[in-house]
């Protein structure tokens, strides 16, 4: 029988869920890298025992974790005989992330702007996101605050930037949202590897179709009331964006406030909001083997970071937006003030699609039946940063 | 202890809880600290001895301290002296040990 394999990251370590088809019973292990914040931890779709950790604090900065033995064990890339130095050649320096600043490849690009409308310069401070390659488990990208896109091939033991992205021209005019400049959605065309599409919040959306040598914004459409210029090339808030792998021209977006769509690879965005009590939040995804049936949790509001009335609800809609569909059952119909943040949704590819998102109340709930029901895993982890799912 | 002629110092170094988790030791380490004995040449042994402690301690291209970790040697605060002055004797002998300690902020 398959099994699934849950990948939470949170404020104060990682752990790794475990349970088999039915998705009934399962077995929590963790804390991993206790009392660190654990942005984002994924799999490599190529070898599932490969797993990518980002661990970061603010006293020591960040790290890169990796697990080749489906998160048994964890080693940072290049020191798997953990502190002991080895002999010969300098040792990989698997955390460093340096903007490329080069003259022939780098970015002839310093500052961007900040809260205050001035121009500031890059900051490294995290990865946000973490995304292995659909084709070699070596190669892996991470988004990062101050944002920028960076890439390894070998194992995380040393990274890159594809400094084409920050380089295209707009740069200067991407902005912090509340929670830093981060780039935080990484997707890549299964079909076409050379086509990658990622989001940073405040500076919007962007997709490569050379393998991530040049970029382009893909903005059309969205509309930010916050900005001077509401539908500017650049400046807007995106929170998420999801695919189905089986369309990888069709994107649906998460913004600060709207739930967008587009049919034509970025080029088109309009509104999907439709019925929904309120069309802010971070999390959205896509059902496993429904290209048009999509889950959302809405937000109250920008000001108020939690559901509804007090009631936790995911809402579906099985016509690619517009007609949505609250489901409830098994979730707090009260007395329930968390927030879902953005990377912490996430389905795994089980014939009956199991849906899973986690709280910054330290739940973590599944739903092994494409969200009619759902349940908790557990109740008091740390506030859940983010969750990914493995099928196995 | 320092040897008299040897072009390193044997120093001790009082790690935080997590860097000691890290580097996979329990309590203080002992480092060959290169002559003459400064912050820098300490946190070079230490890196050097633990690969895993790169980049945590100090940023891993301009070698700055990072922001929340202060150095103490002999009760005295040395996070914003030289790298390259001189530790104390007692640092440079084994005596006492430099403490890398986190800032107890951020809850």
């Amino acid at each position: 029988m398959s099994s699934v394999r849950v990948l939470v990251g949170t404020k104060k370590g990682a752990f790794v869920l475990n349970a088999d088809g039915k998705r009934k019973d399962w077995k929590v292990d963790g804390p991993f890298f206790a009392g660190w914040e654990i942005y984002h931890l994924k799999g490599s779709p190529v070898d599932p025992n490969r797993i990518y950790v980002s661990q970061t604090s603010g006293w020591f900065g960040q790290l890169i974790q990796r697990s080749d033995d489906g998160g048994k064990t964890w080693h940072q890339p290049g020191m798997a005989d953990e502190a002991l130095p080895a002999p010969g050649p300098p040792t990989p320096l698997p955390n460093r992330f340096a903007y490329d600043t080069s003259a022939e490849t780098g970015a002839p690009l310093t500052t961007h702007q900040w809260y205050d409308g001035t121009q500031h310069p890059w900051e490294f401070k995290r990865v946000w996101h973490i995304e292995p390659s659909v084709t070699d488990p070596n190669t892996v990208y991470a988004g990062v605050e101050d944002a920028a896109l960076f890439r390894s091939t070998d194992g995380g033991e040393s990274w890159h930037e594809l400094s084409g992205l920050r380089g295209h021209g707009s740069g200067s005019k991407w902005m912090p949202g509340a929670g830093g400049m981060g780039l935080h959605t990484i997707l890549i065309d299964p079909a076409n590897p050379d086509r990658m599409y990622i989001a940073i919040s405040a500076a919007g959306a962007f997709r490569t179709d050379d393998g991530g040598k040049t970029w382009k914004p893909i903005n059309r459409g969205l509309v930010s009331n916050f900005m001077p210029d509401p539908n500017a090339e650049v400046g807007h808030c995106v929170h998420h964006v999801a695919m189905h792998r089986s369309r990888p021209d069709v994107l649906f977006m998460q913004k600060h406030w709207d739930i967008m769509r587009t049919d034509d690879a970025g080029e088109n965005w309009r509104e999907v909001s439709g019925n929904l009590p309120t069309d802010f939040g971070f999390v959205i995804d896509v059902h496993a083997h429904e290209p048009e049936t999509l889950y959302v949790v809405p937000i109250k509001s920008d000001s108020e970071h939690f559901p509804l009335d007090g009631k936790l609800r995911v809402y579906r809609s099985r016509s690619g937006g517009n007609e949505w569909e609250a489901l409830a059952k098994g979730l707090p119909e009260k007395d329930c003030y968390v927030n879902v943040l953005r990377d912490a949704m996430a389905v795994d590819t089980l014939d009956d699609c199991g849906i899973y998102f986690g709280t910054t109340g330290g739940q973590v709930y599944a739903s092994a039946d494409s969200g009619e029901t759902w349940m908790p895993i557990v109740h008091d982890l740390p506030a859940v940063l983010s969750v990914e799912v493995q099928t196995l | 202890m320092s040897e008299a002629g040897s072009r390193v110092a044997l120093v001790r170094v009082a790690l935080p809880y997590h860097l000691r988790n890290l580097a996979r030791v329990d309590g203080d380490v002992e480092v060959e600290a290169a002559v003459p004995v400064t912050i820098r040449s300490v946190l070079d042994a230490l890196e050097g001895r633990y690969p895993t402690l790169r980049g945590t301690i100090r940023d891993h291209d301009t070698g700055q301290r990072r922001a929340f970790l202060r150095f103490f040697a002999c009760g005295e605060d040395w996070s914003l002296e030289s790298p390259e002055k001189l530790l104390p004797d007692a640092i440079a002998q084994g005596r006492e040990p430099l403490l890398v300690i986190g800032a107890i902020a951020g809850g």
